[in-house]
């Protein structure tokens, strides 16, 4: 056993209404992979922001001691002075910036006042190649792919000589080949003596890399488990994270779909005119009453601009071909149709354009339906607080109140008020665009047991999903995009996720 | 103690919202002192009141541009230019000479909506155009500016002698005839004033019995019944204030009614809800069925609409239509939506705080007028004000709820 890191000794914090942690410990060996699990809001991401001075020295109890001396980290800086840095799940980075400018942002390489770009240049070429990243450093950040801005993080951090890196939910939005890389490149700088910290839903990813897992509940520590002693397995996992066994991670399908078909879309094309780029390309597909289909594909191929082409063209794209909804052929020109028209889009973006995180819970649950709570167009706000405290028992939303911002509530807790902010629109229709991004194995099993609930109810379900595994486990039928078109169609008996990778990639 | 422990905990965590009345209180207490009274009597509040006017009307529009994480500059010269417009229809002497000269009751409502019109060309440009609303209504500041110009260039100063049109910006609501009692009190505010705290306790007990009834959380007993004495008080000391002068004011009525229509539209109503939710994530507002050009359209149309009625308060006031009416009025009404707690960065304000905050302005001015304070002074105090206020705000946007 290495000597520890880091230690951190009885750490409580507490938010107004909200005990986020309680008594917490928690040690890192040095040059270990130490993940932490734990359900939704069980205090994971505040942990760590306690950790990195996000939460400065006095707003918690408890000791951190790094290699043995105590720290009092007032500001963020002061964590990355000591080593230590952190990756948000939020991805920190500035599009418009060049790769090597953010890199070396607010720590520019300079003599005295002018930056010097050459050095710049050569040393963020430097550290692209630590993390195998093989671009050009001139690259703007908006242009490159999430999984590639995701590696240029890590890069930035290892510009900082990080001695401890946490990642929050790095995978979360990645590929399976992306997120295989990362993990590598994890064992990679281990091997460097880079010490990491991962937080993650995908326990399968969990049990290949950690050499240690910790397990939060409620705020509190619940144990401490070591590869070297063999603890860590998928079963023993889940039962310290919910305190209970789950045996099935999908509910039994008790739903059979219909022949009858809902919505069907013929020939249909779209461009985005500001990049002047054609995104998709002779796209036919049809969803039947009470079916769920997936839509598999890689990060990029065009799965979300085909939700949103249907939903209204937000993104005013050109479009061309035919969309029948109920065998009539309509046309959306703003998402306000498609919703009176009985169609839901839980965005996967949920900060960028799912929620509005500076208003509460009961307005976000509302907002796609408030005349349903308003007559004369004045809103019942009464009526509203009763649909947001449904919504928050049936989705065991964790927050105090149907009054807290939603900002302070926890990522899977966020991304539950989008489902019920979009369920209370009581679609024919619900597009999920991935739907347990970032939600813990409990909350998973929910989701899932609700949208077999609501197929089964006679609504229809596009699920928009990179895990493969939620594909399959959940999908009637597999439709598989890449670059814009439908690459393949499969039955789900049919339907295994090396066929499905083939199609993918072709 | 619970009680003193829930006022606490309740102030703490509204502090942001109650921090603009202790504010203003505050300002209105030193200014009382240094004056020794000159600053709270009747006559002053009055003035005051009717000086606030056409700035809280702009103050008013300008917090729902603001909200939407807009801005619009064309304001103050557009009401000086529509004021302009108001006096030549129904007083410039050759309009009269020609026999072309409108009555008030139609100049009114034409002014207004060539108001609109002028608000919905700015909002052409942002939501149609994409155009930058700060460029866009830069572009309408300079250009209305030099409308005023060419429209008052023969004639300079157009004095306006229609006394209907007057008494708006001057003129006070008449009292009830023949009541004998409380000799030198205007009785007909008396009785708004207390009809207004009946109305207010009756709300606030209604609205807290249907809370009730759903097992919501309420206030304490105690600390409700503080609240609306409390209010109760303010709105009688005002209504004393007032009564003991000539009553309500033209002016104080017009903003008490647009203030009260808007805060009921922002507070209670679809549309209001669907203005903040763009303000608060333009994105997610637009995928949730919510159109934000034709809210961008309302929201400047309603400014254009105000920017017209401010020109009619400022233009009655003065009695006529200057060559510079409308100066500055558009920094006034952004100052003023600021101190009341607008955030720049969108979705977050009250137009209630907006109305506050042109008060502790012209409450500024008003004060140190009286102390003989230079006007260099004066505009250095304004500025520390406004800059401590967005400050005060920064600091406790993190706090209570
Ligand atoms: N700024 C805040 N104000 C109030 N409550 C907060 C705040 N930040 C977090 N919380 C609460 O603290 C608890 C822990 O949140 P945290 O974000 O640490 O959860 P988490 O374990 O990271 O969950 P997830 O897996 O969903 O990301 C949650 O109940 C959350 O609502
Ligand atoms: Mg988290």
């Amino acid at each position: 056993m290495n000597a520890p890191i880091l230690e951190m000794k009885n750490i409580t914090k507490e938010f107004p209404g909200v005990k986020a942690l309680s008594d917490v410990s928690f040690t890192v060996e040095t040059g270990e992979i130490h993940c932490l699990v734990g359900e939704n809001g069980a205090g994971k991401s505040t942990l760590m922001k306690v950790l990195s001075g996000v939460y400065p020295h006095g707003d918690y109890t408890g000791d951190i001691l790094l290699n043995g001396e105590i720290q009092g980290f007032r500001h963020i800086n002061d964590s990355e002075k000591a080593g230590i840095a952190i990756i948000y799940q939020e991805l920190a980075l500035i599009p418009e910036m060049t790769v090597f400018e953010n890199i070396f942002l607010g720590h520019e390489i300079s003599n005295s006042l002018v930056v010097n770009w050459n050095e710049t240049i050569k040393q963020a070429g430097e550290m692209l190649k630590k993390v195998k990243l093989d671009i050009n450093p001139a690259t703007k950040v908006k242009d490159l792919g999430i999984g590639t801005q995701q590696l240029v993080e890590i890069a930035k951090a290892l510009s900082k000589d990080v001695k401890l890196l946490i990642l929050d939910e790095p995978t979360s939005s990645l590929n399976e080949q992306d997120s295989e890389n990362l993990l590598q490149l994890l064992r990679d700088l281990k091997e460097h003596g880079v010490t990491s910290i991962m937080i993650s839903h995908k326990l399968k990813e969990v049990i290949a890399i950690a050499d240690s897992v910790t397990v939060l509940r409620d705020g509190q520590t619940i144990c401490s488990l070591h590869a070297r002693d063999g603890e860590i397995t998928e079963n023993v996992l889940i039962k310290h994270m919910v305190g209970r066994e789950i045996n099935n991670i999908y509910p039994p399908k008790k739903h059979i779909p219909t022949q009858e078909v809902i919505l069907e879309v013929k020939n249909w094309n779209a461009r985005n005119p500001s990049l002047g780029r054609d995104i998709l390309k002779d796209v036919n597909f049809k969803l039947n009453k009470g079916e769920i289909i997936g839509l598999a594909g890689l990060i990029g191929s065009g799965r979300t601009e085909l939700a949103l082409s249907i939903f209204g063209n937000p993104g005013n794209f050109q479009i061309s071909g035919d969309f029948y909804l109920n065998g009539k052929k309509q046309k959306f020109n703003h998402p306000k149709e498609a919703i009176t028209a009985g169609i839901s889009y839980v965005s996967e973006d949920r900060k960028g354009n799912g929620l509005i995180l500076i208003q509460d819970v009961k307005q976000n649950i509302s907002l796609a339906n408030l005349k349903e709570l308003a007559e004369h167009w004045v809103v019942n706000s009464n009526a509203e607080i009763k649909v947001a405290n449904k919504y928050k028992t049936e989705l065991n939303i964790k927050t105090p109140s149907v009054e807290q911002k939603v900002s302070n509530l926890s990522g899977g807790n966020q991304q539950k008020v989008c489902l019920g902010k979009w369920l209370f629109v009581k679609p024919n229709i619900l597009i999920l665009d991935e739907p347990t991004r970032g939600i813990d194995v409990g909350a998973k099993f929910e989701i899932y047991t609700i949208m077999t609930e609501l197929v089964r109810q006679g609504m229809s379900i596009i699920m928009i999903s990179s895990e493969l595994p939620e594909v399959l486990g959940m999908s009637d039928r597999i439709y598989i995009v890449a670059s814009g078109k439908i690459a393949g169609e499969l039955k789900a008996q049919e339907a295994t996720q090396e066929k499905i990778m083939k199609l993918a990639t072709n | 103690m619970t009680f003193f422990n829930d006022v606490k905990k309740i102030l703490q965590q509204n502090i942001r919202e109650y921090g603009m009345y202790i504010a203003l209180f505050v300002i209105m207490i030193i200014f009382t002192i240094t004056t020794e009274g000159t600053f709270i009597s009747s006559r002053n509040i009055v003035n005051l009141v009717n000086q606030t006017g056409y700035i809280a009307i702009l103050a008013i529009g300008m917090t729902l541009v603001i909200i939407i994480r807009h801005i619009d500059l064309s304001v103050g010269f557009l009401a000086g230019f529509l004021g302009a417009i108001a006096a030549i229809a129904m007083a410039d002497p050759k309009v009269v000479q020609a026999g072309m000269n409108l009555p008030v009751y139609i100049v009114i409502p034409l002014t207004l909506v060539l108001g609109i019109v002028a608000g919905l060309l700015t909002a052409f440009l942002v939501a149609q155009m994409k155009i930058p609303s700060f460029v866009a209504s830069l572009a309408g500041w300079l250009i209305y500016r030099g409308a005023i110009l060419v429209v008052t260039e023969s004639t300079g100063t157009i004095i306006i002698n229609d006394d209907a049109f007057n008494a708006i910006g001057n003129g006070f609501v008449p009292d009830i005839p023949g009541i004998g009692i409380l000799p030198g009190i205007h009785k007909l505010t008396l009785i708004l004033g207390i009809i207004a705290i009946v109305a207010m306790a009756l709300s606030e007990f209604n609205d807290r019995r249907k809370k009730l009834t759903y097992n919501f959380e309420v206030l304490p007993t105690e600390i409700f019944i503080l609240k609306v004495v409390f209010t109760s008080a303010i709105i009688g000391g005002i209504t004393w204030v007032l009564s003991g002068y000539q009553g309500l004011s033209w002016t104080a009525v017009i903003v008490l009614v647009v203030t009260i229509i808007y805060n009921f539209i922002m507070s209670q109503t679809v549309l209001g809800r669907h203005i903040y939710a763009i303000g608060g994530n333009p994105d997610a507002a637009e995928l949730s069925g919510i159109s934000v050009k034709k809210l961008i359209y309302v929201v400047f149309g309603s400014m254009g609409m105000l920017s017209a009625l401010s020109g009619i308060l400022f233009a009655s006031r003065l009695q006529s239509a200057t060559t510079t009416a409308g100066t500055l009025f558009e920094l006034d009404a952004i100052a003023a939506a600021y101190v009341g707690g607008v955030s720049a960065a969108g979705g977050v304000g009250k137009v209630v705080g907006s109305i506050i905050g042109a008060l502790v302005m012209t409450s500024l001015t008003s004060g140190m007028n009286l102390m003989g304070i230079g006007i260099s002074y004066q505009y250095m105090v304004r500025g520390a004000v406004l800059a401590a206020a967005v400050i005060f705000d920064v600091a406790t946007r993190n706090t209570g709820k």
